[in-house]
């Protein structure tokens, strides 16, 4: 499939059809779904649970195989069928920032550390690694415990640190799993004030699945997703 | 980043007492080890003291120590007078029970003649046995000091001088006297048997037996010449050293050292399946950063590196403060525990194989941990 990219499209998805079990227990988790998400955007994916959102996520993320389709990513296309690239995990590393529902830092490394640890992984030297990782908490305004454990934190400053770890390889593709879902409605927005702050100031395209309600008002584009399909 | 140091650093009282339990368990593994080495050495300790080319014993006898032998006391005679033959000594070995301090010694006693081989090789402290009558070298597991008195059969001694770590081979303490003394210990009869055995109008027999002769060769003639002139002798046997040597290790405590040996093997077994079950369990627990890790994109050798580099700092260190353990408490042990530094870096070294071995269970789940599972609430 050959396909003109538009400008600023960061992800363009076509026809990815994704399903599990055979015969009676197949479910197709997805059917057929093509989307287009561009820079500067914050998008919701919203649906029931089982509508299969968080297997487009994984799709998405380069963590599951689609069963055929089409997909592009950050200009590159990594699955046409089938994947295109050996490396998927440098394909994250490279392209895709991960901020996860309960922040998933890695409880043996300091806030500081937990940003570093995917420069280092990327090729970074430490010390320049460090030096990145203090910046972007300084960006996040959680300078102030970049000393700290993540066990020390609050839910606010781990999904900011989180946030900073996601950011960290400049990825233009942010896929952001339920990111105020352990947050109460105050910290949610100036969450979602900061996704799109980072969305316009990274150039990056946000996808943010979720169930969040109050968040809703705060979305540019909302796709919502029915047994498998996107209703709108 | 070394991730596998900032867990261990994040959860040390846990590490810590995980190779604490780990060292105590290698450090069995070492001390049977030691006591292997330790009974080997035990076995030619008193070889290795007389330092002897040639044992002549008993007409097919392999004694003195694997079995009984007693030969006639001029024998030595004889044997001084073969060509090639620079010193021989006549020996007896008697194994006693002697209370001494209100406990009880189970001692072993060399006659030997003053002078001529059979000596013990180095004192480590007093003097060798220069009186024909009543004097004795002790070794120092006996408690026994230079000086002090002790009585055997009839007679006191006297404690001239005193040995270290010489032994039989089932560990019992040496004393050395002169030949006489000894045979007089050994073969004659207490004053009522011998009145008994007088009245009876039974002969009295002699007492001047030994229970083996050693001999020491000149340099220039090989002791397997010796020992093929003496073995013409119809009535006596003869084994030089080296035989001697292989007798002891090879036979008398082979059994011994088989099940040491054994046991050693299972303890290694055991060790690796309870470090791969640790591994094992720490890798689970941490199955929930691995998936973040992979979806983050840390290739694998990153996420086995965390596992392997555990399993091998646990190892290590266990086995370190094991070893380390046994070397500060071997002497509490009754028997020796020898630590030879090819065994323990022999050791080491299946201790590290284990380790990479018993990752392996560890390094299976992280490999197959799906990084989806990262995204699971």
């Amino acid at each position: 499939m050959v396909e003109t990219k538009p400008a600023d499209a960061l992800v363009e998805i076509r026809r990815i059809s994704k399903h599990f079990g055979e015969g009676e227990a197949r479910v197709d988790a997805l059917r057929d779904v093509t989307l287009t998400i561009n820079a500067r955007e914050v998008v919701g994916l919203l649906g029931p649970s089982g509508s299969g959102k968080s297997t487009l996520l994984n799709a998405i993320a380069c963590i599951l195989e689609p069963d055929g389709g089409w997909m592009r990513l950050d200009g590159e296309v990594v699955y046409d069928n089938r994947w295109l690239r050996g490396n998927l995990r440098r394909l994250r590393l490279d392209k895709i920032g991960f901020i996860f529902q309960s922040h998933n830092l890695l409880p043996f490394l300091n806030c500081t550390d937990n940003v570093a640890l995917v420069l280092t992984l990327a090729g970074w030297k430490m010390n320049a690694a460090a030096a990145r990782a203090r910046e972007l908490l300084t960006y996040l305004q959680v300078e102030h415990r970049a000393a700290a454990m993540p066990g020390q934190l609050s839910g606010g400053e781990a999904q900011r640190v989180a946030i900073a770890r996601a950011l960290a390889n400049r990825p233009r593709i942010i896929l952001a799993d339920e990111p105020t879902a352990a947050l109460d409605s105050a910290r949610a927005g100036i969450v979602m004030d900061l996704l799109h702050k980072l969305a316009v100031d990274q150039d990056a395209a946000i996808i943010a699945v979720t169930h969040d309600d109050k968040i809703l008002g705060r979305l540019d584009r909302i796709y919502r997703m029915v047994d498998g399909r996107l209703a709108g | 980043m070394n991730l596998a140091f900032r867990d261990i650093r994040h959860k040390l009282g846990r590490f810590i007492l995980t190779c604490l339990g780990l060292s105590l368990l290698l450090g069995v593994v070492v001390t049977m080890a030691g006591i292997y080495r330790g009974q080997t050495a035990d076995a030619l300790a008193l070889l290795n003291a007389t330092d002897a080319d040639v044992w002549i014993v008993e007409s097919g006898s392999q004694g003195p120590f694997a079995e009984a032998s007693r030969v006639p006391g001029d024998t030595r005679e004889l044997v001084a007078r073969i060509y090639g033959v620079e010193e021989a000594g006549s020996l007896t070995l008697q194994t006693v029970q002697l209370l001494h301090n209100g406990r009880r010694l189970r001692i072993q006693i060399v006659g030997y003649e003053p002078g001529r081989p059979g000596a013990p090789a180095h004192l480590t402290d007093g003097r060798q046995i220069t009186s024909s009558r009543f004097e004795l070298i002790a070794d120092r597991q006996t408690g026994l000091k230079v000086g002090e008195r002790i009585t055997l059969g009839r007679d006191n001694f006297t404690v001239v001088g005193l040995t270290s770590g010489v032994v039989t081979l089932s560990g019992d303490s040496v004393l050395y006297m002169a030949l006489r003394d000894a045979q007089q210990l050994q073969f004659d009869l207490a004053p009522p048997a011998a009145r008994k055995e007088a009245a009876r109008g039974a002969q009295r027999s002699g007492t001047d037996f030994v229970n083996a002769v050693v001999a020491r060769v000149s340099p220039n003639v090989p002791s397997a010449v010796i020992a093929a002139e003496i073995a013409r002798w119809k009535h006596l046997s003869v084994l030089t050293g080296a035989q001697q040597e292989t007798l002891l290790t090879r036979t008398v405590i082979e059994r011994a050292s088989r099940q040491i040996g054994l046991f050693m093997t299972v303890l290694t077994l055991v060790s690796a399946v309870i470090i791969a079950l640790i591994v094992y369990t720490l890798t689970l627990d941490k199955t929930r950063d691995i998936a973040t890790l992979k979806m983050i994109g840390a290739p694998d050798r990153t996420i086995i590196g965390l596992i392997v580099q555990q399993a091998l700092l646990m190892g290590v260190s266990g086995f370190v403060i094991g070893t380390l353990l046994v070397y500060l408490f071997r002497g509490v042990f009754p028997r020796r525990i020898e630590m030879l530094p090819t065994d323990i870096a022999g050791l080491f070294v299946v201790v590290v194989v284990v380790c990479l071995a018993a990752s392996a269970l560890g390094v299976r789940v992280a490999v197959k941990v799906d990084p989806s599972r990262a995204l699971a609430g």
